[in-house]
């Protein structure tokens, strides 16, 4: 019961109660990133609707070879995130460290592989704004889907950085030996926004590099 | 008569006030019921500088000409008005202080599910707060509340980027107080006390947390693709660069219409409290008051297009929306009915609460009366952007929202500061600020319906007898407001100890002592009994 006075606040009854307030907490605040996303996607769904053939043109120029190979990095990286919960519940804090710094090491993959995507687009003069080059039938409406790349894709690898730092605290947290079997809801709770953030890339995968014909 | 206490009511000797002094002990809270606190000091200094902008828009507005300001002052003080009204008072205003304080009390918890985060939220909001401030020392911003695009992204020469992070930042909070109610409700009432034997306060405040969370998101992806457009050229909102400025008004309105209901929501939830103790009885349909308040969140997310009747959406999406803002009249009117049928031979006692109570529910039937003269599509063609509309939602904010947050605070004033506020000045004060508000508010109906526009500082001489009588209006109201300032701080020190439950009233924050302990309670309680038991067996003895 000495492990429970350090682990249990105040404004709770018990470990259970606080167990199930925080894993019930992030899946409601989980409800608020679909929202934050939910408004770009609809844009998103209205101009493609509006503007097909110029989001197509548009999805041409994306590089469906590193967007694929970073879907693989990020769903992989939910497999070990996975596995760091896992470990957390057995009670295993060495796997618990390794799975914890892997999931970091392929979060900072896709952030890298992002960053050569977006140097690429910069260098194609295809960051909206007054450099903007597109040879095609409609550049106005391709620039609209490069806003709509670079906002989207933006947010998300923001997520992705706050996700790294996140899982850097807890990897300091495990290191320190702050987690039992009994408790270990801060494991969990990062675990769920981390496939959160990954299942925001799934849609946002098909949705930007899918659609077009990449002749 | 009045439910004065028996003299002798000491003040416990350890409470949450006293229990620590020092800025520290304030500053590094997270007692819920100091943080409602913090959060009272802060919205009450923002309720004063807009009631500023207020002043200044007011005697502008004393004559035809446009006197006092050149017309692009005139846009910057309307719009901080908004800005500073609308999401640094209404939205927090009961949620963050009655609410942050009652919702623990009133389920039995010893505090919310994560109060570290609520702490959270009032840093973000102060750190808010200081951005728009800083927005309106070093210029100001001209572009209406509702930063629409493209004036706000393209051309306004203001300071939009300080607002809008400010606004931006904002929302958090308001996300991190709701995901908190709902957390907490959910998890943590106290045994015995199930979704229907609620207060009907905490239904309104989850009802209204859940649009927090769900819409806050939505105007905050809204307001920073306006700002990554000012930043880096991005043209999701941009006609030049292919994209649409209307797309900007929907994500705006899907939040801030439901916002409307962020700041009348909560309180109704007052307003069924006081109308339930001081008329003495149970409240008439406990469930359809309680399932109104889900029904006005979830329907409040459908209308937002009633707000776009002539920004070039399609007739047939405008008739939808339409339909959809007339089925919100029906759970605000069944709210309004139950009310009444509540006071209907009930033993009613006119302390200040009730006055307010009873202030809101007249106020609020004719701003939503009014409203369902907007939500027609053809008088809104004519009534659109005129006084009309501006009369029509201060009768639901400061005649609705404000009526309510003012009723609540001195009803649970007592078990804030374990004293009671001088009740003769009170009713005074409630008073003239019903008086106050018509005559700021009921010409403005007028000048609308005559054509008078909003958001300009000059107006023809033939309207001037109207705006004059609004002016008045507007100084009554303000001295209605500057009365419970004095007289709430006066009580602090001098008025007479409460007793932990001077109205006699039902309900779990009314058990402990006032002021409360810092956990609330000494023990957990257990609750037996459904909400507002006033007169056990009453309901039965009256069919």
């Amino acid at each position: 019961m000495s492990d429970q006075a350090t682990t249990l606040a105040p404004q709770f009854e018990g470990l259970a109660q606080q167990k199930e307030s925080a894993i019930f907490g992030m899946w409601v605040f989980l409800v608020t990133e679909v929202m934050f996303f939910g408004g770009m996607f609809a844009g998103y769904t209205a101009y493609r609707y509006r503007f097909h053939e110029a989001f197509t043109a548009g999805s041409d120029h994306l590089n469906l070879l590193l967007g694929g190979v970073n879907t693989a990095v990020l769903i992989l990286s939910s497999f070990t995130m996975a596995m760091a919960v896992h470990s957390a519940q057995l009670n295993r804090r060495r796997a618990l460290i390794v799975f914890l710094v892997l999931t970091m090491l392929l979060g900072s993959t896709f952030l890298g592989i992002k960053a050569v995507e977006y140097s690429h687009k910069f260098h194609e003069h295809l960051l909206p704004g007054p450099a903007f080059q597109f040879e095609g039938a409609d550049p106005q409406h391709a620039q609209l889907f490069f806003s709509f790349y670079f906002a989207m894709t933006g947010f998300h690898a923001l997520h992705m950085v706050i996700g790294v730092a996140l899982l850097a605290i807890m990897t300091w947290f495990a290191w320190r030996g702050r987690f039992s079997a009994e408790y270990y809801n801060p494991i969990e709770v990062s675990g769920l926004y981390w496939h959160f953030v990954d299942i925001v890339w799934i849609f946002l995968f098909p949705l930007l590099y899918l659609v077009g014909h990449h002749g | 008569m009045n439910a004065a206490p028996p003299a002798a009511n000491a003040m416990p000797k350890v409470h949450y006030l006293n229990v620590d002094y020092g800025i520290r002990s304030w500053l590094f809270t997270i007692d819920h019921k100091r943080i409602a606190l913090l959060y009272l000091g802060s919205i009450t200094l923002f309720f004063v500088l807009g009631g500023l902008f207020a002043t200044a828009i007011r005697l502008e507005l004393l004559t035809p000409a446009g006197d006092l300001f050149e017309s692009e002052t005139y846009n910057k003080m309307f719009t901080m008005h908004g800005v500073v009204m609308i999401f640094f008072f209404l939205i927090p205003s009961i949620p963050a202080t009655l609410g942050n304080f009652l919702v623990p009390m009133m389920i039995g918890a010893r505090d919310l599910a994560f109060p570290r985060i609520n702490l959270l939220s009032w840093y973000i909001y102060t750190l808010g707060g200081l951005f728009t401030l800083f927005a309106i020392l070093s210029g100001g911003v001209d572009t209406g509340w509702t930063f629409y695009t493209p004036y706000s992204s393209t051309y306004s020469n203001t300071n939009v980027m300080a607002t809008a992070v400010g606004v931006f930042i904002l929302g958090f909070s308001s996300i991190l107080t709701g995901f908190n109610f709902i957390i907490t409700i959910h998890k943590m009432r106290a045994p015995g006390l199930t979704w229907f034997r609620l207060p009907l306060f905490i239904w309104a405040h989850y009802a209204t947390s859940v649009i927090m969370i769900l819409g806050t998101p939505v105007v905050a992806i809204a307001i920073a693709l306006v700002g990554l457009e000012r930043l880096f050229h991005i043209g999701i909102f941009n006609p030049a660069l292919g994209g649409d400025p209307v797309l900007f008004q929907h994500l705006f309105w899907f939040y801030s219409h439901p916002a409307v209901y962020i700041m009348i929501l909560p309180s109704m939830g007052v307003i069924s409290e006081i109308v339930c103790c001081f008329s003495r009885k149970k409240i008439f349909g406990y469930s359809f008051v309680a399932f109104s308040s889900i029904a006005i969140a979830l329907l409040g997310f459908l209308v937002w297009g009633h707000h776009m009747f002539v920004s070039s959406q399609s007739m047939y999406a405008g008739m939808v929306f339409s339909i959809l803002s007339f089925l919100v009249a029906i759970p605000s009117a069944v709210k309004v009915f139950n009310w009444t049928a509540t006071m209907y031979k009930g033993s009613v006692m006119y302390n200040a609460p009730m006055l307010y109570a009873m202030g809101f529910i007249g106020l609020f039937t004719m701003g939503g009366l009014t409203g369902l003269f907007l939500s027609t599509l053809a008088t809104d063609v004519h009534l659109h952007d005129t006084y009309f509309v501006v009369a029509h939602f201060h009768y639901i904010m400061v005649g609705g929202a404000l009526m309510g947050y003012l009723g609540g605070i001195h009803f649970w004033w007592p078990k804030i500061s374990g004293r009671l506020y001088p009740e003769a000045w009170a009713r005074f004060s409630a008073l003239i600020i019903f008086v106050g508000f018509n005559l700021t508010f009921f010409p403005q109906f007028i000048l609308g319906y005559l054509g008078m526009p909003r958001r300009y500082h000059a107006y023809p001489p033939e309207f001037q007898v109207l705006n004059v009588m609004s002016t008045a209006g507007a100084s009554i109201l303000a001295v209605g407001y500057a009365i419970p300032l004095i007289y709430l701080f006066w009580s602090l020190r001098y008025g007479p100890a409460a007793g932990p439950n001077p109205w006699q009233a039902k309900g779990l924050e009314w058990q402990t002592s006032s002021p409360p302990p810092t956990h609330n309670f000494p023990e957990t309680p257990v609750v037996t009994e459904e909400a507002y038991e006033y007169y056990p067996g009453a309901e039965a003895e009256r069919v």
